[in-house]
Protein backbone atom coordinates (compact mmCIF):
# COMPACT_ATOMS: atom_id res chain seq x y z
CA UNK A 1 0.00 0.00 0.00
CA UNK A 2 1.18 3.46 -0.81
CA UNK A 3 2.92 5.73 1.98
CA UNK A 4 0.43 7.27 4.73
CA UNK A 5 1.07 11.05 5.67
CA UNK A 6 -0.30 12.76 8.62
CA UNK A 7 0.11 16.45 8.60
CA UNK A 8 0.51 17.28 12.12
CA UNK A 9 -1.40 20.63 13.75
CA UNK A 10 0.87 23.27 15.93
CA UNK A 11 0.70 26.02 17.45
CA UNK A 12 3.59 27.96 19.55
CA UNK A 13 5.31 24.61 19.88
CA UNK A 14 2.68 22.44 21.16
CA UNK A 15 1.49 19.33 19.29
CA UNK A 16 -1.97 19.47 18.98
CA UNK A 17 -4.06 16.27 20.08
CA UNK A 18 -5.12 15.07 16.89
CA UNK A 19 -1.45 14.47 15.75
CA UNK A 20 -1.76 10.87 17.74
CA UNK A 21 -5.25 10.51 16.65
CA UNK A 22 -4.10 10.34 13.13
CA UNK A 23 -1.53 7.88 13.93
CA UNK A 24 -3.70 5.58 15.77
CA UNK A 25 -6.04 6.33 12.32
CA UNK A 26 -3.56 5.25 10.05
CA UNK A 27 -2.56 1.99 11.55
CA UNK A 28 -6.12 0.89 11.39
CA UNK A 29 -6.36 1.57 7.80
CA UNK A 30 -2.89 -0.67 7.22
CA UNK A 31 -1.72 -2.21 10.78
CA UNK A 32 1.91 -3.08 8.97
CA UNK A 33 2.55 0.58 7.94
CA UNK A 34 4.83 2.78 10.12
CA UNK A 35 3.42 6.18 9.12
CA UNK A 36 4.96 9.38 8.00
CA UNK A 37 4.70 12.89 9.76
CA UNK A 38 4.58 15.94 7.81
CA UNK A 39 5.84 19.36 9.77
CA UNK A 40 4.88 22.68 8.51
CA UNK A 41 6.00 25.80 9.66
CA UNK A 42 9.00 28.16 10.98
CA UNK A 43 11.32 29.01 13.93
CA UNK A 44 12.90 27.52 16.85
CA UNK A 45 10.11 25.69 17.99
CA UNK A 46 9.48 23.85 14.72
CA UNK A 47 12.25 21.31 15.76
CA UNK A 48 10.86 21.00 19.07
CA UNK A 49 7.36 19.32 17.61
CA UNK A 50 9.52 17.49 14.79
CA UNK A 51 11.53 16.11 17.93
CA UNK A 52 8.14 14.72 20.06
CA UNK A 53 7.02 13.16 16.66
CA UNK A 54 9.65 10.65 15.92
CA UNK A 55 8.61 8.93 18.90
CA UNK A 56 5.16 8.18 16.97
CA UNK A 57 5.84 8.44 13.10
CA UNK A 58 8.49 6.96 10.94
CA UNK A 59 9.66 9.76 8.95
CA UNK A 60 9.10 13.17 9.83
CA UNK A 61 8.92 15.29 6.98
CA UNK A 62 9.99 19.33 8.64
CA UNK A 63 9.75 21.55 6.27
CA UNK A 64 10.68 25.32 7.57
CA UNK A 65 9.56 27.97 5.56
CA UNK A 66 9.30 31.88 6.71
CA UNK A 67 6.73 32.21 4.27
CA UNK A 68 4.33 29.89 6.55
CA UNK A 69 4.67 31.23 10.17
CA UNK A 70 1.06 31.35 10.52
CA UNK A 71 -0.26 28.31 9.22
CA UNK A 72 -2.33 29.29 5.74
CA UNK A 73 -3.75 26.64 3.65
CA UNK A 74 -3.46 28.36 0.29
CA UNK A 75 0.32 27.96 0.37
CA UNK A 76 0.81 24.62 2.26
CA UNK A 77 -1.48 23.08 -0.56
CA UNK A 78 0.76 24.38 -2.42
CA UNK A 79 3.77 22.82 -0.74
CA UNK A 80 2.55 19.61 -0.06
CA UNK A 81 2.11 18.83 -3.93
CA UNK A 82 5.48 19.83 -4.40
CA UNK A 83 7.31 17.33 -2.04
CA UNK A 84 4.69 14.75 -1.46
CA UNK A 85 4.72 11.40 -4.16
CA UNK A 86 1.38 11.43 -6.33
CA UNK A 87 -0.47 8.36 -4.55
CA UNK A 88 0.39 8.91 -1.37
CA UNK A 89 -2.58 8.81 1.44
CA UNK A 90 -2.90 12.19 3.38
CA UNK A 91 -4.76 12.16 6.70
CA UNK A 92 -5.40 16.11 8.06
CA UNK A 93 -7.36 16.57 11.24
CA UNK A 94 -11.02 17.69 10.22
CA UNK A 95 -11.06 21.39 11.41
CA UNK A 96 -10.75 24.51 9.76
CA UNK A 97 -7.51 23.91 8.45
CA UNK A 98 -8.04 20.53 7.03
CA UNK A 99 -11.43 22.27 5.72
CA UNK A 100 -9.90 25.26 3.63
CA UNK A 101 -6.52 23.12 2.32
CA UNK A 102 -7.60 19.20 1.57
CA UNK A 103 -10.37 18.99 -0.67
CA UNK A 104 -8.44 21.18 -3.01
CA UNK A 105 -5.26 18.93 -2.35
CA UNK A 106 -7.14 16.41 -3.12
CA UNK A 107 -8.01 18.18 -6.65
CA UNK A 108 -4.61 19.13 -7.16
CA UNK A 109 -2.87 15.48 -6.40
CA UNK A 110 -5.92 13.54 -8.55
CA UNK A 111 -6.32 11.55 -5.17
CA UNK A 112 -10.00 10.54 -3.84
CA UNK A 113 -11.28 12.93 -1.06
CA UNK A 114 -13.64 11.54 2.31
CA UNK A 115 -13.82 14.08 5.12
CA UNK A 116 -15.23 14.04 8.04
CA UNK A 117 -13.88 10.22 8.52
CA UNK A 118 -14.64 9.11 12.27
CA UNK A 119 -13.82 4.96 11.66
CA UNK A 120 -11.74 2.98 8.95
CA UNK A 121 -12.95 -0.46 9.09
CA UNK A 122 -10.09 -1.49 7.17
CA UNK A 123 -8.61 -1.72 3.26
CA UNK A 124 -9.40 -4.75 0.54
CA UNK A 125 -6.08 -3.52 -1.84
CA UNK A 126 -6.82 0.24 -2.50
CA UNK A 127 -10.20 0.14 -0.97
CA UNK A 128 -10.64 1.56 2.19
CA UNK A 129 -13.48 0.95 3.81
CA UNK A 130 -14.70 3.78 5.95
CA UNK A 131 -17.37 5.12 8.50
CA UNK A 132 -18.60 8.72 8.25
CA UNK A 133 -21.56 10.49 9.93
CA UNK A 134 -24.35 12.17 7.86
CA UNK A 135 -27.81 14.35 8.86
CA UNK A 136 -25.89 15.99 11.88
CA UNK A 137 -25.05 12.95 12.98
CA UNK A 138 -28.33 11.23 13.31
CA UNK A 139 -27.21 8.12 10.75
CA UNK A 140 -23.90 6.49 10.16
CA UNK A 141 -22.36 5.81 6.76
CA UNK A 142 -20.31 2.89 5.03
CA UNK A 143 -18.14 4.45 2.60
CA UNK A 144 -15.36 3.06 0.09
CA UNK A 145 -12.79 4.93 -1.50
CA UNK A 146 -10.87 3.73 -4.31
CA UNK A 147 -7.03 5.39 -3.26
CA UNK A 148 -5.84 3.53 -5.78
CA UNK A 149 -4.37 7.13 -7.10
CA UNK A 150 -4.13 8.24 -3.79
CA UNK A 151 -6.44 9.41 -1.17
CA UNK A 152 -6.58 12.66 0.99
CA UNK A 153 -9.42 12.03 4.12
CA UNK A 154 -9.66 14.62 6.68
CA UNK A 155 -10.24 12.68 10.08
CA UNK A 156 -12.66 13.92 12.85
CA UNK A 157 -11.28 15.08 16.21
CA UNK A 158 -11.76 12.98 18.92
CA UNK A 159 -12.85 10.09 17.13
CA UNK A 160 -9.81 7.84 17.12
CA UNK A 161 -8.20 7.18 20.06
CA UNK A 162 -4.54 8.74 20.60
CA UNK A 163 -1.95 6.07 19.84
CA UNK A 164 0.53 6.49 23.09
CA UNK A 165 2.74 3.72 22.29
CA UNK A 166 5.33 5.97 21.18
CA UNK A 167 7.92 3.11 19.68
CA UNK A 168 8.31 3.97 16.08
CA UNK A 169 11.47 5.33 16.77
CA UNK A 170 11.75 7.71 13.50
CA UNK A 171 13.82 10.31 12.32
CA UNK A 172 13.86 13.93 10.90
CA UNK A 173 13.98 14.70 7.15
CA UNK A 174 14.08 17.81 6.33
CA UNK A 175 12.67 18.63 2.98
CA UNK A 176 12.92 22.30 3.40
CA UNK A 177 14.71 22.95 0.37
CA UNK A 178 11.85 20.87 -1.58
CA UNK A 179 9.06 23.60 -0.69
CA UNK A 180 9.14 25.28 -4.33
CA UNK A 181 7.17 28.21 -5.61
CA UNK A 182 4.41 29.52 -3.05
CA UNK A 183 3.11 32.37 -4.68
CA UNK A 184 -0.38 32.32 -3.67
CA UNK A 185 -2.94 34.69 -4.21
CA UNK A 186 -4.70 34.85 -0.66
CA UNK A 187 -2.60 36.79 1.82
CA UNK A 188 -3.55 36.04 5.69
CA UNK A 189 -3.37 39.90 7.20
CA UNK A 190 -4.53 39.20 11.01
CA UNK A 191 -6.32 37.06 13.49
CA UNK A 192 -9.49 39.08 15.02
CA UNK A 193 -9.59 37.63 18.45
CA UNK A 194 -13.19 36.65 19.86
CA UNK A 195 -15.13 39.52 21.84
CA UNK A 196 -15.74 38.83 25.47
CA UNK A 197 -18.88 38.54 26.57
CA UNK A 198 -21.27 39.35 29.41
CA UNK A 199 -20.77 35.93 31.30
CA UNK A 200 -18.39 34.28 31.08
CA UNK A 201 -19.33 30.53 30.42
CA UNK A 202 -16.04 28.67 30.54
CA UNK A 203 -15.82 29.43 34.36
CA UNK A 204 -19.15 28.04 34.69
CA UNK A 205 -20.01 24.94 36.70
CA UNK A 206 -23.89 24.55 35.92
CA UNK A 207 -25.21 25.40 32.52
CA UNK A 208 -28.24 25.71 30.74
CA UNK A 209 -27.45 25.57 27.28
CA UNK A 210 -30.45 25.52 24.59
CA UNK A 211 -30.66 24.97 21.21
CA UNK A 212 -33.00 25.13 18.31
CA UNK A 213 -35.37 22.92 19.90
CA UNK A 214 -36.27 26.36 21.83
CA UNK A 215 -37.61 27.50 18.67
CA UNK A 216 -38.44 31.33 19.47
CA UNK A 217 -36.18 34.01 20.98
CA UNK A 218 -38.92 34.88 23.38
CA UNK A 219 -38.76 31.30 25.04
CA UNK A 220 -35.44 32.03 26.25
CA UNK A 221 -36.85 33.55 29.25
CA UNK A 222 -37.81 30.11 29.85
CA UNK A 223 -33.89 29.14 30.05
CA UNK A 224 -33.06 32.10 32.01
CA UNK A 225 -35.40 31.13 34.53
CA UNK A 226 -34.71 27.59 35.40
CA UNK A 227 -30.43 28.79 35.21
CA UNK A 228 -31.49 31.75 37.76
CA UNK A 229 -33.36 28.83 39.84
CA UNK A 230 -30.52 26.49 39.74
CA UNK A 231 -27.44 29.00 40.05
CA UNK A 232 -26.39 28.19 36.47
CA UNK A 233 -25.43 30.10 33.81
CA UNK A 234 -26.85 29.77 30.57
CA UNK A 235 -25.12 28.20 27.11
CA UNK A 236 -26.51 27.63 24.08
CA UNK A 237 -25.81 25.90 20.58
CA UNK A 238 -24.63 27.76 17.33
CA UNK A 239 -28.04 28.29 15.69
CA UNK A 240 -29.23 30.32 18.67
CA UNK A 241 -26.27 32.67 17.92
CA UNK A 242 -26.59 32.30 14.10
CA UNK A 243 -29.97 33.53 14.52
CA UNK A 244 -28.69 36.42 17.02
CA UNK A 245 -30.84 35.44 20.36
CA UNK A 246 -27.65 35.22 22.37
CA UNK A 247 -24.15 36.81 22.32
CA UNK A 248 -21.56 34.54 20.48
CA UNK A 249 -19.20 34.29 23.71
CA UNK A 250 -22.38 31.98 24.42
CA UNK A 251 -22.33 29.50 22.37
CA UNK A 252 -20.41 26.36 23.12
CA UNK A 253 -18.38 24.33 20.49
CA UNK A 254 -15.58 24.00 18.43
CA UNK A 255 -15.86 27.59 16.59
CA UNK A 256 -17.40 28.65 20.33
CA UNK A 257 -16.19 28.02 24.01
CA UNK A 258 -15.01 25.13 25.45
CA UNK A 259 -16.68 24.71 28.62
CA UNK A 260 -15.59 22.33 31.99
CA UNK A 261 -19.07 22.34 34.06
CA UNK A 262 -19.71 19.95 36.30
CA UNK A 263 -23.14 19.68 35.15
CA UNK A 264 -24.56 19.93 31.16
CA UNK A 265 -28.05 20.70 30.94
CA UNK A 266 -28.58 19.97 26.55
CA UNK A 267 -31.87 21.37 26.16
CA UNK A 268 -33.48 21.17 22.40
CA UNK A 269 -29.45 20.44 21.40
CA UNK A 270 -29.15 17.56 18.69
CA UNK A 271 -25.92 16.75 19.82
CA UNK A 272 -23.34 17.86 17.16
CA UNK A 273 -19.72 17.22 16.92
CA UNK A 274 -19.09 20.27 16.85
CA UNK A 275 -21.38 21.52 19.72
CA UNK A 276 -20.24 18.46 21.87
CA UNK A 277 -16.03 19.18 21.17
CA UNK A 278 -16.72 22.29 23.09
CA UNK A 279 -18.09 20.68 26.49
CA UNK A 280 -14.78 19.12 28.28
CA UNK A 281 -13.86 17.79 31.47
CA UNK A 282 -16.69 14.87 31.59
CA UNK A 283 -19.50 16.73 32.97
CA UNK A 284 -23.07 15.21 34.16
CA UNK A 285 -24.82 15.69 30.47
CA UNK A 286 -28.48 15.74 30.89
CA UNK A 287 -30.66 15.94 27.62
CA UNK A 288 -34.07 16.96 27.23
CA UNK A 289 -34.86 16.47 23.68
CA UNK A 290 -38.55 15.54 21.92
CA UNK A 291 -36.99 12.76 19.43
CA UNK A 292 -35.98 10.03 21.71
CA UNK A 293 -33.23 9.07 18.68
CA UNK A 294 -31.65 12.74 19.16
CA UNK A 295 -28.06 11.74 18.81
CA UNK A 296 -27.49 13.92 22.09
CA UNK A 297 -29.09 10.98 24.03
CA UNK A 298 -25.70 8.31 22.88
CA UNK A 299 -23.62 11.12 24.68
CA UNK A 300 -26.07 11.93 27.79
CA UNK A 301 -25.74 10.31 31.01
CA UNK A 302 -29.36 11.14 31.71
CA UNK A 303 -32.24 11.95 29.04
CA UNK A 304 -35.64 13.35 29.59
CA UNK A 305 -37.88 12.99 26.11
CA UNK A 306 -40.26 15.34 26.43
CA UNK A 307 -41.20 18.96 24.97
CA UNK A 308 -38.47 21.26 26.72
CA UNK A 309 -41.12 24.06 26.42
CA UNK A 310 -42.88 22.33 28.81
CA UNK A 311 -40.75 20.67 30.76
CA UNK A 312 -38.25 23.52 31.98
CA UNK A 313 -40.94 25.62 33.35
CA UNK A 314 -41.62 22.80 35.64
CA UNK A 315 -38.41 22.18 36.56
CA UNK A 316 -37.79 25.18 37.06
CA UNK A 317 -41.04 25.78 39.65
CA UNK A 318 -40.00 22.30 41.70
CA UNK A 319 -36.56 23.57 42.23
CA UNK A 320 -37.94 27.25 43.29
CA UNK A 321 -39.96 25.26 45.74
CA UNK A 322 -36.90 23.47 47.21
CA UNK B 1 -20.13 42.34 -10.05
CA UNK B 2 -20.99 38.70 -11.10
CA UNK B 3 -21.61 36.34 -8.76
CA UNK B 4 -22.87 32.40 -8.88
CA UNK B 5 -23.97 31.00 -5.55
CA UNK B 6 -23.98 27.36 -5.81
CA UNK B 7 -27.10 25.53 -3.91
CA UNK B 8 -28.14 21.68 -3.16
CA UNK B 9 -31.89 20.40 -1.96
CA UNK B 10 -31.28 18.72 1.17
CA UNK B 11 -33.67 16.60 3.75
CA UNK B 12 -35.20 19.71 6.02
CA UNK B 13 -33.24 18.01 9.38
CA UNK B 14 -35.45 20.65 11.69
CA UNK B 15 -38.31 19.36 9.94
CA UNK B 16 -37.27 15.54 10.20
CA UNK B 17 -36.41 12.98 11.88
CA UNK B 18 -33.62 11.22 9.91
CA UNK B 19 -34.62 7.35 10.32
CA UNK B 20 -33.32 4.23 8.84
CA UNK B 21 -35.71 2.24 6.48
CA UNK B 22 -37.21 -1.23 7.56
CA UNK B 23 -34.36 -3.34 5.88
CA UNK B 24 -31.50 -0.79 7.55
CA UNK B 25 -29.70 -0.16 4.85
CA UNK B 26 -30.80 3.55 3.80
CA UNK B 27 -32.49 6.82 5.04
CA UNK B 28 -36.50 6.08 5.32
CA UNK B 29 -37.19 8.58 2.10
CA UNK B 30 -40.76 8.66 2.61
CA UNK B 31 -42.27 11.88 3.58
CA UNK B 32 -39.30 13.31 3.69
CA UNK B 33 -39.64 17.63 4.13
CA UNK B 34 -36.99 19.08 1.29
CA UNK B 35 -35.44 22.41 1.74
CA UNK B 36 -32.04 24.22 0.78
CA UNK B 37 -29.61 23.56 2.21
CA UNK B 38 -29.25 25.87 5.42
CA UNK B 39 -25.33 27.25 4.30
CA UNK B 40 -26.76 27.58 0.85
CA UNK B 41 -28.94 29.76 2.22
CA UNK B 42 -26.75 32.43 3.86
CA UNK B 43 -24.69 31.96 1.08
CA UNK B 44 -27.45 33.39 -1.69
CA UNK B 45 -28.24 36.32 0.96
CA UNK B 46 -24.33 37.22 0.92
CA UNK B 47 -24.34 37.57 -2.61
CA UNK B 48 -27.45 39.51 -2.58
CA UNK B 49 -26.18 42.04 -0.48
CA UNK B 50 -22.58 42.49 -2.25
CA UNK B 51 -24.68 43.41 -5.86
CA UNK B 52 -26.67 45.91 -3.76
CA UNK B 53 -23.88 47.72 -2.36
CA UNK B 54 -21.57 47.26 -5.77
CA UNK B 55 -24.01 46.65 -8.84
CA UNK B 56 -23.82 43.02 -10.22
CA UNK B 57 -25.84 40.13 -10.58
CA UNK B 58 -26.40 36.68 -8.55
CA UNK B 59 -27.19 33.12 -10.41
CA UNK B 60 -28.01 30.09 -8.31
CA UNK B 61 -26.93 26.79 -9.73
CA UNK B 62 -27.77 23.48 -8.35
CA UNK B 63 -26.82 20.11 -9.97
CA UNK B 64 -29.52 17.59 -9.08
CA UNK B 65 -32.61 16.23 -10.54
CA UNK B 66 -35.58 18.17 -11.31
CA UNK B 67 -37.05 18.67 -7.84
CA UNK B 68 -34.10 20.84 -7.50
CA UNK B 69 -35.96 23.69 -9.59
CA UNK B 70 -37.91 24.32 -6.50
CA UNK B 71 -34.93 25.09 -4.27
CA UNK B 72 -33.87 27.41 -7.32
CA UNK B 73 -36.75 28.77 -7.46
CA UNK B 74 -37.21 29.63 -3.37
CA UNK B 75 -33.34 31.69 -4.19
CA UNK B 76 -34.84 33.48 -7.12
CA UNK B 77 -38.05 34.76 -4.62
CA UNK B 78 -35.20 36.23 -2.52
CA UNK B 79 -33.55 38.22 -5.39
CA UNK B 80 -31.01 36.17 -7.62
CA UNK B 81 -31.14 37.31 -10.84
CA UNK B 82 -31.21 33.77 -12.56
CA UNK B 83 -31.23 30.03 -11.97
CA UNK B 84 -29.21 27.41 -14.14
CA UNK B 85 -30.22 23.59 -12.90
CA UNK B 86 -27.27 20.72 -13.98
CA UNK B 87 -29.13 17.75 -14.29
CA UNK B 88 -28.50 14.17 -15.84
CA UNK B 89 -28.69 10.53 -15.02
CA UNK B 90 -24.99 10.29 -15.39
CA UNK B 91 -24.83 12.99 -12.44
CA UNK B 92 -26.65 10.87 -9.94
CA UNK B 93 -23.97 7.90 -8.76
CA UNK B 94 -20.99 10.78 -8.82
CA UNK B 95 -19.16 11.34 -5.44
CA UNK B 96 -17.88 15.11 -4.14
CA UNK B 97 -15.46 15.78 -6.79
CA UNK B 98 -17.71 14.86 -9.96
CA UNK B 99 -19.75 17.57 -8.56
CA UNK B 100 -17.62 20.39 -8.48
CA UNK B 101 -16.66 19.16 -12.19
CA UNK B 102 -19.76 19.34 -13.42
CA UNK B 103 -20.13 22.83 -11.45
CA UNK B 104 -16.85 23.50 -13.04
CA UNK B 105 -18.13 23.16 -16.62
CA UNK B 106 -21.16 25.48 -15.66
CA UNK B 107 -18.53 27.93 -14.61
CA UNK B 108 -16.82 27.90 -17.82
CA UNK B 109 -19.68 28.59 -19.54
CA UNK B 110 -20.32 32.25 -17.58
CA UNK B 111 -17.93 34.93 -16.60
CA UNK B 112 -18.16 35.38 -12.70
CA UNK B 113 -16.49 37.31 -10.70
CA UNK B 114 -17.18 35.93 -6.99
CA UNK B 115 -18.28 32.14 -6.64
CA UNK B 116 -19.77 31.24 -3.11
CA UNK B 117 -20.70 27.74 -1.60
CA UNK B 118 -22.49 26.82 1.87
CA UNK B 119 -19.45 25.80 4.14
CA UNK B 120 -21.09 21.91 4.04
CA UNK B 121 -24.52 20.47 3.18
CA UNK B 122 -26.34 17.40 4.61
CA UNK B 123 -23.92 14.90 4.47
CA UNK B 124 -21.45 17.69 5.85
CA UNK B 125 -18.25 17.00 3.57
CA UNK B 126 -17.39 20.34 3.43
CA UNK B 127 -15.64 19.79 -0.04
CA UNK B 128 -17.21 20.60 -3.71
CA UNK B 129 -15.76 24.54 -2.76
CA UNK B 130 -12.74 23.75 -2.18
CA UNK B 131 -12.38 21.03 -5.11
CA UNK B 132 -14.18 23.82 -7.58
CA UNK B 133 -11.53 26.68 -6.42
CA UNK B 134 -8.59 23.90 -7.10
CA UNK B 135 -10.26 23.08 -10.59
CA UNK B 136 -10.82 26.55 -11.77
CA UNK B 137 -7.02 27.29 -10.38
CA UNK B 138 -8.44 30.04 -7.51
CA UNK B 139 -7.94 31.15 -4.69
CA UNK B 140 -10.23 29.40 -1.97
CA UNK B 141 -10.91 30.61 1.35
CA UNK B 142 -13.31 28.30 3.53
CA UNK B 143 -16.11 29.29 6.48
CA UNK B 144 -16.16 32.63 5.46
CA UNK B 145 -17.99 34.90 7.70
CA UNK B 146 -17.48 38.45 6.45
CA UNK B 147 -17.02 39.62 3.40
CA UNK B 148 -15.87 43.04 2.26
CA UNK B 149 -15.58 44.29 -1.17
CA UNK B 150 -11.89 45.97 -2.12
CA UNK B 151 -12.17 47.46 -5.52
CA UNK B 152 -11.46 43.77 -7.40
CA UNK B 153 -9.86 42.38 -4.05
CA UNK B 154 -11.99 41.05 -1.38
CA UNK B 155 -10.99 41.08 2.56
CA UNK B 156 -12.70 38.38 4.22
CA UNK B 157 -12.87 36.98 7.69
CA UNK B 158 -12.84 33.02 7.96
CA UNK B 159 -14.51 31.58 11.40
CA UNK B 160 -11.48 29.75 12.78
CA UNK B 161 -11.73 27.99 16.78
CA UNK B 162 -13.21 30.01 20.19
CA UNK B 163 -14.98 32.19 17.63
CA UNK B 164 -11.97 33.94 16.87
CA UNK B 165 -11.06 35.09 12.92
CA UNK B 166 -8.64 34.41 10.51
CA UNK B 167 -8.76 37.79 7.76
CA UNK B 168 -7.34 37.41 4.85
CA UNK B 169 -7.16 39.87 1.63
CA UNK B 170 -8.01 37.46 -1.36
CA UNK B 171 -8.36 38.11 -5.53
CA UNK B 172 -10.98 37.36 -7.90
CA UNK B 173 -12.08 35.52 -9.04
CA UNK B 174 -12.31 33.29 -6.27
CA UNK B 175 -14.35 30.84 -4.57
CA UNK B 176 -15.76 31.09 -1.00
CA UNK B 177 -17.85 28.61 1.28
CA UNK B 178 -20.07 30.32 3.41
CA UNK B 179 -20.55 29.77 7.47
CA UNK B 180 -23.34 30.23 8.78
CA UNK B 181 -24.48 33.44 10.98
CA UNK B 182 -22.80 35.81 8.38
CA UNK B 183 -26.28 37.43 7.44
CA UNK B 184 -29.49 37.11 8.40
CA UNK B 185 -31.33 35.81 5.67
CA UNK B 186 -34.26 37.24 4.16
CA UNK B 187 -37.67 35.67 4.48
CA UNK B 188 -39.30 34.87 1.33
CA UNK B 189 -42.94 34.72 1.39
CA UNK B 190 -45.49 32.52 -0.83
CA UNK B 191 -45.89 35.64 -2.72
CA UNK B 192 -42.12 36.19 -3.60
CA UNK B 193 -42.34 32.47 -4.94
CA UNK B 194 -45.11 33.21 -7.01
CA UNK B 195 -43.38 35.84 -8.79
CA UNK B 196 -40.77 33.22 -10.27
CA UNK B 197 -43.13 30.80 -10.84
CA UNK B 198 -42.75 31.09 -14.28
CA UNK B 199 -39.68 32.62 -15.17
CA UNK B 200 -37.56 29.59 -17.27
CA UNK B 201 -34.90 28.01 -16.04
CA UNK B 202 -32.27 26.29 -18.14
CA UNK B 203 -31.03 22.99 -17.59
CA UNK B 204 -27.89 21.37 -18.71
CA UNK B 205 -26.91 17.66 -19.14
CA UNK B 206 -23.67 16.25 -19.45
CA UNK B 207 -23.68 16.57 -23.66
CA UNK B 208 -24.35 20.62 -22.66
CA UNK B 209 -21.52 20.93 -20.71
CA UNK B 210 -19.35 18.86 -22.29
CA UNK B 211 -18.63 16.62 -19.26
CA UNK B 212 -18.01 12.84 -20.01
CA UNK B 213 -18.41 9.69 -18.29
CA UNK B 214 -14.55 9.78 -16.57
CA UNK B 215 -15.20 13.09 -15.09
CA UNK B 216 -18.08 12.26 -12.83
CA UNK B 217 -16.85 8.65 -11.95
CA UNK B 218 -17.41 7.95 -8.20
CA UNK B 219 -14.26 6.75 -6.53
CA UNK B 220 -16.11 7.43 -3.26
CA UNK B 221 -18.76 5.59 -2.86
CA UNK B 222 -21.63 5.11 0.16
CA UNK B 223 -22.58 1.41 0.45
CA UNK B 224 -25.30 1.63 3.26
CA UNK B 225 -26.75 3.99 5.99
CA UNK B 226 -26.84 2.47 9.35
CA UNK B 227 -26.88 3.04 13.31
CA UNK B 228 -24.19 2.45 15.36
CA UNK B 229 -23.95 0.74 18.17
CA UNK B 230 -22.92 3.07 20.77
CA UNK B 231 -23.49 1.30 23.97
CA UNK B 232 -25.65 2.35 26.58
CA UNK B 233 -26.56 5.68 26.04
CA UNK B 234 -28.18 7.63 28.28
CA UNK B 235 -30.48 6.27 31.28
CA UNK B 236 -33.69 7.78 29.86
CA UNK B 237 -36.05 8.70 32.73
CA UNK B 238 -39.36 7.01 33.10
CA UNK B 239 -42.43 8.09 34.59
CA UNK B 240 -44.91 10.77 34.63
CA UNK B 241 -43.60 14.52 34.53
CA UNK B 242 -43.71 15.09 38.47
CA UNK B 243 -41.56 11.60 39.23
CA UNK B 244 -39.17 12.55 36.22
CA UNK B 245 -38.30 15.80 37.92
CA UNK B 246 -38.47 14.43 41.30
CA UNK B 247 -35.50 12.22 40.07
CA UNK B 248 -34.26 14.58 38.03
CA UNK B 249 -33.71 17.02 41.11
CA UNK B 250 -32.31 14.27 43.30
CA UNK B 251 -29.81 13.85 40.36
CA UNK B 252 -28.77 17.51 40.17
CA UNK B 253 -28.53 17.62 43.69
CA UNK B 254 -25.85 14.42 43.84
CA UNK B 255 -23.92 15.95 40.94
CA UNK B 256 -23.11 19.61 42.05
CA UNK B 257 -25.93 21.18 39.89
CA UNK B 258 -28.22 22.83 42.45
CA UNK B 259 -26.83 25.63 44.25
C1 LIG C 1 -17.28 24.41 10.96
C2 LIG C 1 -18.47 24.28 11.84
C3 LIG C 1 -18.37 24.69 13.15
C4 LIG C 1 -19.47 24.57 14.00
N1 LIG C 1 -19.32 24.96 15.29
C5 LIG C 1 -20.35 24.79 16.15
C6 LIG C 1 -20.23 25.16 17.54
O1 LIG C 1 -19.20 25.69 17.97
N2 LIG C 1 -21.28 24.94 18.35
C7 LIG C 1 -22.45 24.39 17.92
O2 LIG C 1 -23.38 24.21 18.73
N3 LIG C 1 -22.61 24.05 16.63
C8 LIG C 1 -21.59 24.25 15.73
N4 LIG C 1 -21.77 23.92 14.41
C9 LIG C 1 -23.10 23.53 13.94
C10 LIG C 1 -23.43 22.09 14.22
O3 LIG C 1 -22.98 21.29 13.15
C11 LIG C 1 -24.95 21.89 14.36
O4 LIG C 1 -25.59 22.37 13.21
C12 LIG C 1 -25.53 22.59 15.59
O5 LIG C 1 -24.78 22.26 16.73
C13 LIG C 1 -26.96 22.18 15.79
O6 LIG C 1 -27.50 22.89 16.87
P1 LIG C 1 -28.76 22.32 17.65
O7 LIG C 1 -28.42 21.02 18.25
O8 LIG C 1 -29.22 23.40 18.56
O9 LIG C 1 -29.85 22.22 16.49
P2 LIG C 1 -30.46 20.95 15.77
O10 LIG C 1 -29.41 20.03 15.29
O11 LIG C 1 -31.45 21.47 14.81
O12 LIG C 1 -31.20 20.19 16.95
C14 LIG C 1 -32.33 20.68 17.60
C15 LIG C 1 -32.79 19.59 18.54
O13 LIG C 1 -33.86 20.09 19.30
C16 LIG C 1 -34.86 19.10 19.42
N5 LIG C 1 -36.10 19.82 19.64
C17 LIG C 1 -36.80 20.59 18.77
N6 LIG C 1 -37.85 21.15 19.37
C18 LIG C 1 -37.83 20.74 20.66
C19 LIG C 1 -38.64 20.98 21.79
N7 LIG C 1 -39.72 21.79 21.73
N8 LIG C 1 -38.32 20.38 22.96
C20 LIG C 1 -37.25 19.56 23.06
N9 LIG C 1 -36.44 19.31 22.01
C21 LIG C 1 -36.72 19.88 20.84
C22 LIG C 1 -34.80 18.32 18.14
O14 LIG C 1 -35.30 17.01 18.33
C23 LIG C 1 -33.28 18.34 17.84
O15 LIG C 1 -32.64 17.21 18.39
C24 LIG C 1 -20.69 24.04 13.53
C25 LIG C 1 -20.78 23.64 12.21
C26 LIG C 1 -19.70 23.78 11.36
C27 LIG C 1 -19.83 23.35 9.94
Amino acid sequence: MAQIFSYILHKDGVVDDTALELAAAAKKIDAGATPNAIVVGSGDSLDAVCNEMVASYGEVWKVANDAITYPDAEMIRKLLVNILPADSILLFAHEHLGMDLAPGLSVKMDSAFVSDVVDVEGADGATLKLVRQEFGGAVSAHVTCDASQGAVMTMRPGAFAADESKGAGGQVVDKSAEAGDLAVNRKFLEIVEAEAGDVDITKSEVLVSCGRGIEDEENLEIAFDLAKAMGADVSCSRPIVDAKWLPKARQVGTSGQTVKPKVYLACGISGSFQHMGGIKGNPFIVAINKNPKAPIFQVADVGVVDDMLDFLPELTEKIEEL
Amino acid sequence: MEILVCVKRVPDTSENEIELNGAGNDIDRDDLVYSVNEWDNYAVEEALQIVDKVGGGVTVISVGDDESEEVLRREMAMGADKGILLSDDAFEETDGRGIAAVLKAAVDKGNYDLILTGAQADDGAAQVGGMLAAMMDVPFASLVNTIEVDGDKLKIGREIEGGNQEMHEISMPCVLSIQTGINEPRYVGIRGIRKVASVEIPTMGAADLGVDAAAVAARVKRADYFLPDLGEGAEILEGDTDEIIEKLIELLKAKGGLK
